[in-house]
């Protein structure tokens, strides 16, 4: 074991997680498409491949965990590790774009056209009003009733959750950097606090969404962005809050260093990302 | 300079002994490495089985167009070889070549130990093959692989069964593995360059790639976005492209070649990167305009997010966006156009030889070209309107592609070779090779652009009588290229197994810190990074 | 390594004649030769616009060509090892940098004005004469007339080439697939405006000789125009992937005098008026059965194929097919209304209930299927909108 200022870039030995994770997606994979096409067994063949890869995900952050605390990764690893977050936190932003995007789209353009004279007059969709929110023509036409979600209420209520969560976090933050441990586990706690208060309240949400307001993923565009939008950040959140949750175990154990905290940081870059999602999320998706 | 492999005397020989992290041995060893070296060959040797594979679907094509009426094939599955064609040439030969340049050539490049993050990089490759399964296998499952082109247009692929459930994971794993593999590629230049190293004395290989890879990580997300909402479509009943529900089969269009477009960039720039290392080599200078060189990359990319309805200009898009469209994309004309001079320039009063590298980088510079301007002709909306979903686009993008990408990766492949393997190719072979495809490509495809403008559709599988001609000599001319190809696999297998020792530097014009290395590489290099400066760049005159 | 390159040399210069030779010949007027080289003949102002466009493009891009390889041909014949040239050490030029970036832009500019206003003009469908509406079907096209004398004629046009032609068991026709049953019919000189759409999947609908070629988008509408000055016939394909059968959706379009237009409207009508089914009219067994036959060869066959066995899992059999042998309406609603996101189309709206009642009561009784089931016009009608 070298110390943390190893002289020697860091290449960790060869390492068979990379095709236990391969194996784990390509059983999901299949087992996703068998279960969506109704494919008898389908489901275990998918839940087989979460289990590997979870056990994937342990066995090789499990080693990460070892060769960082074995202080194998000099300054210019850590300075790696920094790289690679921000661009994959980059990478994220471009995913969440497609949807923001397309919400965009069929707000600004294909709605507005669908409900426009020139279409209406040879298209079948005629007396198409097409204000937003809309579940679309069909739905329009059927007299289909379905209520949008309002800002205020519990998505306002999220937007609090959030915002506080990011600050409890940067609380823990400081806490790390003065050394006071228990003010770091304090405000990890919090955080992941508010995150799964987050995450149950948008369960929530979800429920009534169903039961009481006839919103559904089937719900035309109203439905599908929404429920695309918010749902794949709900995963964020939900992926975000299983690695503070890691990060809390470890800072209870005693890893990190004032000086040398890479986990940490990147957890709350992810997480501070996934809350500035949100913003964008309340605003276009709930507000507007 | 004082390499950095006299500091390793244990590492001679791709087996050497192990000291430390070597390969294990056997398949295991393959599976596990974390060595760039050993990854990068993976790589390549990936690309060119799927290359034959997916040549092997292209000449299931060729084969049922020789003539007019169906022959061998029916509809439905000459509709799913065309898109399994697609895919993987795309995805699964040309993108993996250049990874796997990438991962063989960068570290040693910018004088780096590895790859910044060996392990993942392991799975950056481990995770093509679950992928290349996924889309191979769709063709056994019931109702057969996608049928919808490679761009996998709805409402057309929410009809497809359940091959496109299969063609769309695999589009989500070729994703995260090219992601991956990009975040690995710009960490490893931002941050593990030598000492002296400046980003401006970088190779231009390390640049293009620099630049290939933020427009992967921009894009990949987005077509994993795309066929998300498609997967949504197919079996939760959302309605994001389906007019009905108030959504738009267009913006699926919107999605794709805002993905699509940077996506021929990503194939084109690192093959202007080899090039731009071969043509220096075999005329014996420098590099011509390297300044400009790195900002015409750094606008080629750039720009390629701003131009991607071109590929839509039929579909009824407002008339201010075609002319935007059009506008933009005449102007990714000019960095490019900036870059074929700098090459004409660089061999310009040079002391030229011609051995096999270089007249691949030759094809490439003339039959790129060639697809740059009917490239430049598809740019005109008017003109698009007739050429649009004709052989025109075919021919366009096969010159780009295949003469432009695959001869490019050609000659960085034998340019390479000899410190790869430590032994000289047989060069006679590698001529043969050369001329057998350059003309063979042109007998193959310069006839579909007279196809095209006649009228024939692309994406047929049959067509009218007075299409027949020009489709057998293009047929001819693919089956002539297709066997071509196994030259190549002939130079590479006798390489390995002998010939002639390769000097440190075969190629007396080479420069560059891969050349200072013993041939072959030894497995660990650059362990200590050497310092550079600016002798060592003009000592390797 | 750097031996003997006289005889690579020799290629090179082969091949570049080759191209060169090429990419002149285009303009060589071998247009008319066999070996077809160029655009199709164009027969509206627009499209022959876009016809010199392209040749003047053609023949630009190849003086570009042709310049900067002659340039790198001198290079590559001059200043080579083989004669003893020794490279010259220099790696950078602003001016001429600036310049190479500067001179395209400019050309680039000079190609952006002619092109802006061909497609200005060919987005111009105002002022229309008549007005067609083209709907796109896997794998037909759909006319209906909706404005001018013709308004209310429609019909469907599909591929009329015999099925032996294209399994090659019978010597191929002048217009191998590029025929159809029932072409449409302009009128020579008048603006036509054409509205593309589909039901399924996105069609496009093209016609070279006009330079119209736009997407037929289902649930949307698109338009473009042309004028043809030319009397005629002339062809188009599909050209927008729409799934099996796309290469076999042809489109014919015949441009006539006024007059014979005039005579042809008018025969369309009595044909539509003498075809009009008595809403009321009860059919035979037999009646059904031929009648259905028809339908099903026109409309179904190319999915679930002449001996109903389909293609499964892709297209289901309808020869003993359970829908089809159980009870009448759900087998009648499922024609009707399609299912959505497969293939099969709501035939209600293509199909009068005449049509449905015979082609279902065909179905009933083809094949295995013998139920011996009659089904009237009225019990359609009574199921639509169900
Ligand atoms: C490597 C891949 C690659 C590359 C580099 C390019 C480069 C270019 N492409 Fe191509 N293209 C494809 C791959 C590529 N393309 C593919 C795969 C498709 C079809 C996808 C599908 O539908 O399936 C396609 C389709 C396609 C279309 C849509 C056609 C249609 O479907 O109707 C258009 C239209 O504008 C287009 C334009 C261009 C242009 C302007 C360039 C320019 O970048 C070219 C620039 C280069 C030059 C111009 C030559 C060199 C310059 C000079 C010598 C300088 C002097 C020049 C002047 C002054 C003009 N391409
Ligand atoms: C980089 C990508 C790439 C490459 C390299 C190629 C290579 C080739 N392509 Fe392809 N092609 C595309 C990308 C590419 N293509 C794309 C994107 C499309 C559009 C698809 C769509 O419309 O959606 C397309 C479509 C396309 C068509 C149009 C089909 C249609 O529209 O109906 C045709 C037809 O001629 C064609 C031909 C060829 C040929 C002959 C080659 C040759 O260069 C291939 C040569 C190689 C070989 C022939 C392999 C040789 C091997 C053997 C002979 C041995 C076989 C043995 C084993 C398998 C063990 N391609
Ligand atoms: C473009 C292709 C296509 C055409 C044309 C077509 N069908 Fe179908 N048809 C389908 C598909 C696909 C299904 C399967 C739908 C599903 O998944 O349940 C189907 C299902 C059916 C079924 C139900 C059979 C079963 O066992 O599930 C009937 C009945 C049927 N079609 C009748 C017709 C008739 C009558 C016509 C012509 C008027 C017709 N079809 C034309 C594609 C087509
Ligand atoms: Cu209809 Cu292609
Ligand atoms: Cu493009």
């Amino acid at each position: 074991m070298s110390n943390p200022s190893a002289s020697r870039y860091f290449i960790p030995q060869p390492s068979l997680w990379p095709m236990v994770g391969s194996l784990a997606l390509l059983l999901m994979a299949s087992g996703a498409v068998l279960t969506m096409n109704s494919i008898a067994n389908g489901g275990f063949v998918l839940l087989a491949g979460f289990a590997v890869l979870f056990y994937m995900l342990f066995g090789w952050f499990g080693s990460v965990i070892d060769e960082s605390e074995g202080g194998n990764y000099n300054l210019q690893v850590d300075q790696s590790f920094r790289w690679s977050m921000g661009w994959f936190i980059f990478s994220e932003v471009m995913f969440f774009a497609a949807f923001f995007g397309s919400l965009f789209y069929i707000r600004v353009l294909s709605v507005p056209e669908l409900a426009s004279s020139a279409q209406q007059l040879y298209s079948g969709f005629a007396g198409f009003v097409g204000t937003w929110p809309t579940a679309g023509p069909a739905a329009e036409a059927a007299k289909t009733e379905f209520h949008a979600m309002h800002a205020t209420g519990i998505p306002l209520l999220n937007t609090i959750l959030l915002l506080s969560s990011g600050a409890t976090l940067t609380w823990a933050h400081w806490g790390m950097l003065a050394g006071k441990r228990k003010q770091l586990v304090l405000g990890l706690f919090l955080t992941i606090a508010l995150g799964l208060t987050f995450i149950g309240f948008q369960a929530y949400e979800y429920y009534e969404a169903y039961n009481h307001l006839n919103l559904k993923m089937t719900t035309g565009v109203y439905g599908s962005t929404f429920f695309m939008l918010t749902g794949f950040h709900g995963f964020h959140v939900t992926l975000g809050a299983t690695m503070l949750i890691v990060i809390l175990i470890r800072s209870m154990k005693g890893h990190f260093t004032a000086e040398r905290h890479f986990a940490f940081e990147a957890v709350a870059w992810y997480w501070h990302f996934v809350d500035v999602v949100w913003l964008g999320l309340f605003v276009v998706v709930y507000w507007l | 300079m004082q390499a950095s492999h006299d500091t390793h005397d244990h590492a001679h020989g791709d087996h050497g002994d192990h000291a430390h992290h070597g390969r294990a041995p056997g398949l295991m060893g393959w599976f596990t490495t974390t060595n760039h070296k050993d990854i990068g060959t993976m790589y390549l040797w990936f690309s060119f089985v799927m290359f034959l594979v997916g040549g092997a679907m292209s000449l299931v094509i060729r084969g049922e167009l020789f003539a007019p009426g169906l022959q061998y094939v029916s509809p439905e599955f000459y509709n799913q070889m065309l898109t399994l064609h697609a895919l993987i040439m795309v995805f699964g030969a040309i993108m993996p070549a250049f990874v796997g340049f990438a991962n063989w050539m960068i570290p040693m490049m910018v004088g780096a130990p590895d790859m910044a993050f060996a392990r993942m990089n392991n799975w950056s490759f481990w995770l093509l093959p679950p992928a290349a399964i996924l889309l191979t296998g769709s063709l056994f499952v019931p109702g057969g692989a996608a049928g919808t082109g490679w761009t996998l247009y709805p409402p057309l692929s929410v009809q497809m069964g359940l091959g496109m459930d299969m063609a769309i994971f695999a589009v989500h794993i070729l994703g995260m593995s090219s992601i991956m593999g990009s975040i690995n590629i710009i960490t490893t230049i931002l941050n593990m360059r030598a000492p002296g190293m400046t980003l401006m004395r970088m190779p231009m290989f390390c640049w293009t790639w620099l630049v290939t890879a933020f427009l992967l990580i921009a894009s990949m997300p987005i077509l994993a976005g795309a066929v998300t909402m498609l997967l949504t479509d197919r079996h939760f009943g959302t309605s994001f492209f389906n007019a009905a529900g108030g959504g738009d089969p267009v913006l699926f269009q919107h999605i794709f070649w805002f993905f699509g477009h940077p996506e021929v960039y990503i194939i084109a720039l690192p093959a202007f990167g080899v090039v731009s290392h071969v043509i220096p080599a075999f005329s014996r200078k420098h590099l011509f305009g390297y300044t400009s060189m790195v900002y015409a990359i750094a606008a080629i990319g750039l720009i390629s997010f701003f131009v991607w309805a071109h590929h839509m200009y039929v579909t009824g898009i407002p008339l201010t966006g075609q002319l935007y469209f059009m506008y933009a994309t005449l102007l990714i004309a000019v960095p490019t156009g900036v870059k074929v001079f700098n090459w004409i320039t660089t061999m310009w009063r040079g002391e030229l030889t011609f051995e096999t590298p270089m007249l691949f980088a030759l094809g490439f510079l003339f039959l790129f070209t060639v697809g740059g301007l009917t490239g430049l002709v598809l740019a005109i909306t008017a003109v698009d309107i007739q050429l649009q979903d004709t052989y025109y686009v075919v021919a366009h993008f096969h010159y780009v592609m295949v003469a432009g990408a695959l001869f490019s990766a050609y000659a960085g492949a034998y340019f390479w070779l000899p410190k790869w393997t430590g032994r000289m190719y047989d060069e006679a072979l590698g001529k043969v090779h050369f001329w057998t495809s350059i003309v063979f490509f042109n007998v193959a495809f310069f006839p579909q652009h007279f196809l095209g403008l006649a009228g024939m559709p692309r994406r047929i599988p049959d067509y009218a009588t007075q299409f027949t001609d020009f489709n057998a000599v293009s047929s001819i001319g693919a089956f002539g290229f297709g066997f071509s190809q196994l030259i190549f696999l002939w130079v590479v297998l006798k390489n390995i197994k002998g010939g002639e020792a390769a000097p440190v530097k075969p190629w007396d014009g080479a420069t560059g810190l891969e050349w200072t290395l013993p041939s072959p590489v030894p497995y660990h290099t650059f362990e200590d990074p050497p310092v550079i400066t600016e002798e060592h760049l003009a000592a390797a005159h | 390594m750097t031996k003997d390159t006289s005889n690579q040399f020799a290629g090179l210069k082969t091949v570049l004649t080759v191209l060169l030779a090429g990419s002149l010949a285009i303009f060589a007027g071998v247009a008319q030769a066999e070996w077809k080289l160029n655009l199709q003949e164009p027969v509206t102002d627009l499209a022959r616009r876009i016809y010199d466009l392209h040749t003047f493009l053609t023949i630009f891009v190849t003086i570009i060509f042709v310049g900067v390889f002659g340039v790198l041909g001198y290079s590559l014949v001059m200043h080579t090892r083989k004669r003893g040239h020794k490279a010259a050490d220099f790696h950078d030029n602003l001016t001429v940098e600036i310049l190479w970036t500067l001179i395209p832009a400019v050309i680039l500019v000079a190609i952006a004005v002619p092109a802006t206003i061909a497609l200005v003009n060919q987005r111009d469908t105002s002022k229309a004469d008549m007005t067609i509406k083209v709907t796109g079907y896997q794998w037909k096209w759909g006319y209906e007339y909706m404005s001018g004398d013709a308004t209310g004629i429609k019909f469907i046009s599909v591929l009329s080439t015999p099925r032996a032609q294209i399994e090659n068991k019978e010597a191929k026709g002048e217009n191998y697939l590029l025929e159809v049953d029932r072409h449409l019919v302009v009128p020579v000189n008048k603006k036509v405006r054409i509205l593309t759409t589909a039901t399924d999947v996105i069609h496009n609908w093209s016609v070279p000789a006009f330079a119209v070629k736009t997407d037929a988008v289902p649930g949307f509408v698109r338009d473009a125009w042309f004028k043809a000055d030319k009397e005629g016939t002339y062809r188009g394909q599909c050209s927008e992937l729409c799934g099996k059968d796309h290469g076999f959706m042809p489109i014919v379009v015949d441009v006539v005098s006024e007059a014979k237009y005039a005579e042809w409207v008018a025969a369309q009508q009595k044909e539509m008026a003498a075809a009009a089914d008595d809403p009321n009219k009860v059919f035979t067994l037999d009646e059904l059965v031929k009648r259905g036959e028809k339908v099903y060869t026109t409309n179904c066959a190319g999915c679930h194929q002449p001996t109903g066995k389909g293609v499964p899992p892709a297209f289901p059999a309808l020869d003993g097919s359970a829908i089809v042998k159980g009870p009448k309406e759900r087998h009648l609603a499922i024609v009707i209304n399609g299912k959505p996101g497969t293939a099969m189309a709501a035939f209600g709206a293509q199909l009068n209930d005449a049509d449905i009642a015979s082609v279902v009561a065909y179905e009933r009784n083809a094949w295995s299927n013998k139920l011996n089931d009659v089904i009237q016009p009225a019990e359609v009608k009574a199921l639509r909108g169900k």
